[in-house]
């Protein structure tokens, strides 16, 4: 983390960047937040470690329109959002300083929750120097440890890899995070009947509280005006006057980012509620390597992408 | 609040029988906004477009439901008599009560109730409909015709009589197409290449014909009146202008054994060639593949033998970009690949040929001089099978459904010109049901029978064995006289089916022209409109569009050259309204609906955005509206909406979903 201080105080001192995106301690060491810092002193506040999961590249939107060039942290896995930002001309290559940081894997409260340590106060054993086996973990009732394997994100267990598809430099090691398949959850689904999928889907998608946590998080949902904001579609109404509307606010999303989603994983990760929301647009990924051959969205800044793009090889509409 | 009249068509008992358009009219005048509702026998019909006319005037009325048979019918009609009436024109919807619903249900009940539900989808639709208003776009007076066979020669001759600019676009290295390869026709048995040639050169000598030959469309883009079209001059790797045709290149080429194509692989030809003698133009090209040069970097002969100095190694395919007015499709056809029917010993025994193989066989331009012979010892046959609908008419998934409709006609041709030539040879026919309606068609099939003592046999052959003597054993049956046959013969002839070209997928996804199962183009109405395609601007010729023997394609071709000289006539087009229309305000200029758009229509420009709350530059879609074909592709592309298409946007499609659910 120091490292990244000292590196970001030259670029800071030399005038490269105007400003900093990065991720500042939050009121628990669990959650800290994306955050701006605008000179030298700011950065006491600094953090980076392995709760930093929050992806920053969303920000650069609104950073674009900025003067200056801001200086953003990007984890291996939040390059590919920044790249399918720039292929839609959503951010500004030339106002953002990517300095991309090493992962060993993100961690998170609700995973230490799941696997029964709770009433967290403290955690050691996250920062990027350290070799992220095994975390400390202070609580209420007393000191504990877990394997840092445990408490990570669903979405390092089945990381994409380590790779930087966009950057300036890089700081920082990164580990091998993978123990599982990626697509193995969307088959356990896949193998249900339709009652059993849509019991399963109305199970987690009823437990939404319609707070957005998710829309408002997701590099690819960018609109400068939702469709659930807009009067002009009738939609938000329309959603409301289902029993089961959360699935009319989930489905048309899973839609909207459909071809354009690099499952950084970031709606599951902040969803207070719990819902695996990653598997509906996980299903869509794995149908689109499917029929029309392995894709993966952000990996290039450029190029046709399947579902915008039309080959004389296309599934016809009566394989899907 | 729109003021809005519903008008139920009876369609005389079309619709009536089925449906209780009484009912209907009831029903309507209680949904939201309709303040008029009746019903009329022919609404279509000078008292029906009366009625319309009068409720307009008395009631004020905004928009116009008609309830009746398909838009593509009487859409225009009911559009053209409220404009008359003093409103817009699109401010009319037609709810189709007949192909959507009386024709297909018996029910009346439920018939009825269907007949609710669509008139409701349509009158949410009118609720929201907005005057539109068509723009104007100039039209290019200059044709193109895809394909150099007799149906583009005679389309390309027909328009350019007329004074216009015709370019034809020929894939393989000379103009005639099939009936190039063909050795006499029927009905009148006169000489193929006797009644082509003077077409061919014809067309070649006309001023305003201009001929592409070894050449593809690559890309089409545009929309009627104003297409562009870009074409690929393939490297001939002979200059056109320098060469004088005399051949000398080809007789010295040391490569000679490729297939040759015209000759349907009978024979070889060299690397450096003319397909036939009589080829327009009358210049080689090379076979790059096949090229010693090409291949090994040595040879050159036909450099060093050229006196004109036209050959050219380093020529490279070039694109020519044009612009047309109207686009004529004369792709043509080929005979099926016969893998499947292995039963007939196709590919096992060289005495197996197809009708085409024939036609080449009796040219005394083929292979064999014209001298009938077997292909595999050069014998002359003496017992000759020939077995009709090879692969047409065929109910499994080997063949095509459809019958080819030329080879009743040019088998009893065939038979008639070998027992004429060789009166010992015995010429059998094994037949399905043997179809000659047409001109002088069935007198020509009883010559056969009756004058030429062709064998006719009702039934199918269900297997032909190839013998160790050379000959081959034919097992048929006989349906008339209910038997089996057991026949021995030394040549046999299929008429395997004919197919699309396998080109024309291809080329019609590019004119966005619509081709059904078969890969023959569709026509805009299969007896109303029966050479144009239902794509504007684009009009088809020959058997792209369905089998038929070559009256019929010259007959056909004319046809499709008077519907482009209509459209070429015209100074100016009406566009369609119905546009897409960017809402700036929405739109993340994230280039999503460019990348979808087949027509180049939208491009980005960043400008300055003002609404509630919002004053800054902003990267924005535009929509040409000239360019614009109102697909609608790029509405459901943008992810925040902002792209809406006119005259149908997402709130009036919603509107009638919700109508239908309601």
């Amino acid at each position: 983390m120091q490292e990244l201080i000292n590196r970001t105080k030259e670029l800071l001192a030399d005038g490269t960047v105007a400003r900093v995106l990065g991720w500042r301690r939050g009121d628990l060491p669990t959650n800290p937040e994306p955050a701006y810092f605008n000179d030298g002193e700011s950065l006491s506040e600094f953090v980076y470690n392995g709760f930093c999961g929050a992806n920053l590249s969303k920000y650069m939107i609104e950073a674009s329109e900025l003067d200056g060039r801001t200086l953003v942290f990007l984890k291996p896995c939040d390059t590919y959002s920044f790249n399918q930002l720039l292929k839609e001309n959503r951010v500004d290559r030339e106002k953002a300083y990517i300095i991309g940081v090493g992962c060993k894997g993100k961690i998170s409260e609700a995973s230490l929750n799941a696997i029964g340590i709770k009433n967290v106060i403290d955690v050691k054993g996250a920062e990027l120097t350290d070799a992220c086996d095994t975390l400390t973990i202070e609580t209420l009732t007393g000191n504990t440890t877990c394997a840092y394997r445990d408490a990570m994100l669903e979405r390092c267990h089945v990381c994409r890899g380590k790779e930087y598809v966009v950057y300036d430099e890089l700081i920082g090691d990164s580990a091998d995070t993978v123990d599982g398949d990626r697509f193995d959850e969307v088959r356990k689904i896949e193998a249900m009947s339709p009652e059993e999928r849509f019991a399963f889907f109305k199970a987690e998608l009823s437990k939404c509280i319609r707070c957005n946590a998710c829309r408002n998080v997701c590099p690819a949902c960018s609109c400068r005006k939702c469709v659930f904001d807009s009067t002009k579609f009738d939609s938000a109404q329309k959603a409301n006057s289902d029993s089961f509307e959360e699935k009319m606010f989930h489905i048309i999303r899973a839609f909207h980012v459909a071809g354009r989603c690099t499952d950084c994983g970031e709606c599951s990760r902040v969803c207070p509620q719990g819902i695996p929301l990653h598997l509906l647009n996980r299903k869509f990924i794995k149908d689109i390597n499917t029929l029309y051959g392995d894709f993966c969205a952000g990996e290039s800044a450029e190029g046709a992408t399947p579902l915008t793009s039309f080959t004389f090889g296309d599934a016809e509409p009566g394989t899907v | 609040m729109q003021r809005i009249g519903v008008f139920v068509c009876h369609c005389g008992s079309n619709i009536a029988a089925t449906v209780d358009v009484k009912k209907v009219t009831e029903t309507a005048l209680m949904e939201p906004g309709v303040v008029h509702a009746e019903d009329y026998q022919y609404m279509c019909s000078e008292a029906g477009q009366a009625k319309i006319a009068a409720a307009i005037a008395e009631k004020n009325l905004t928009g116009i439901v008609v309830c009746s048979c398909s838009p593509r019918m009487h859409e225009t009609t009911f559009r053209t008599c409220a404009e008359r009436a003093g409103i817009n024109p699109y401010m009319v919807e037609i709810a189709n009560i007949r192909e959507h619903c009386s024709w297909i249900h018996k029910d009346v009940e439920e018939a009825t109730k269907k007949a609710v539900i669509l008139m409701r989808a349509a009158v949410a639709k009118v609720n929201l409909n907005t005057p539109l208003k068509p723009g104007e776009s100039r039209v290019t007076k200059r044709a193109l015709v895809i394909g150099g066979g007799i149906a583009g020669i005679q389309t390309a001759l027909d328009i350019a009589d007329a004074g216009y600019e015709v370019d034809i676009v020929e894939k393989t290295p000379s103009i005639g197409g099939r009936m190039s390869q063909l050795d006499k026709t029927f009905p009148t048995l006169d000489c193929s290449a006797c009644i082509l040639t003077p077409k061919m050169v014809e067309a070649a000598a006309h001023d305003k014909i201009n001929i592409y030959t070894y050449s593809e469309v690559e890309q089409v883009s545009g929309f009627v009146g104003d297409f562009t079209v870009d074409i690929r001059k393939k490297a001939r790797s002979v200059d056109m202008n320098k060469c004088t045709g005399c051949g000398l290149c080809q007789e010295k080429c040391p490569s000679k054994k490729t297939p040759s194509e015209f000759n349907r692989g009978l024979n070889t030809r060299t690397a450096i060639y003319t397909p036939f003698a009589q080829a327009i133009p009358n210049v080689p090209v090379i076979d790059r593949e096949a090229c010693i040069k090409f291949k090994t970097g040595k040879c050159g002969l036909c450099s060093k033998v050229c006196a004109a100095g036209a050959i050219d190694y380093e020529q490279k395919d070039e694109i020519i970009t044009r612009k047309y007015g109207a686009i004529v499709v004369a792709t043509g056809f080929d005979v099926i690949k016969l893998d499947k029917y292995d039963e007939y010993a196709y590919s096992q025994s060289r005495d197996v040929i197809t009708s085409l193989e024939l036609e080449r066989i009796m040219n005394a331009a083929g292979p064999t001089k014209g001298h009938l012979q077997r292909l595999s010892d050069g014998r002359e046959p003496k017992n000759i099978v020939f077995v009709q609908c090879v692969g047409s008419r065929c109910a499994d998934e080997r063949g095509k459904s459809y019958c080819s409709k030329i080879c009743c006609m040019y088998t009893a041709k065939h038979a008639m010109l070998i027992r004429d030539k060789y009166p010992d040879v015995n010429v059998t026919v094994f037949y399905i049901d043997v179809r000659t309606p047409g001109k002088n068609f069935d007198e020509f099939y009883r010559r056969a029978v009756e004058e030429y003592g062709v064998n006719y046999i009702k039934g199918q052959v269900g297997k032909v064995c190839p013998e160790p003597d050379g000959s081959l054993t034919v097992y048929a049956s006989d349906l008339l006289d209910n038997k089996q046959l057991r026949m021995s013969a030394d040549m046999v002839v299929l008429a395997a089916a004919i197919e699309p070209s396998a080109s024309v997928r291809q080329i019609a996804t590019m004119l966005t022209a619509s081709i059904d199962t078969n890969n023959f183009l569709t026509e805009a109405h299969p007896k109303l409109r029966p050479v144009e395609s239902p794509t504007a601007g684009v009009f088809l010729s020959g058997v792209c569009q369905g089998p038929k023997d070559i009256p019929e394609t010259v007959a056909q071709a004319g046809a499709a050259a008077v519907k482009a000289i209509g459209l070429l006539a015209k100074d100016k087009l009406m566009t369609n309204p119905c546009t897409a229309k960017a809402d700036e305000l929405m739109c993340n200029g994230c280039s999503q609906c460019a990348n979808v758009c087949p027509y180049g229509a939208i491009s980005y420009e960043t400008r300055l955005v003002m609404g509630p709350g919002v004053r800054e530059n902003r990267r924005v879609a535009v929509v040409n509206n000239a360019l614009c074909q109102g697909c609608g592709a790029c509405t459901v592309t943008c992810p925040s909406g902002a792209m809406d298409l006119q005259g149908f946007s997402n709130r009036q499609i919603i509107a009638e979903v919700d109508a239908i659910c309601r």
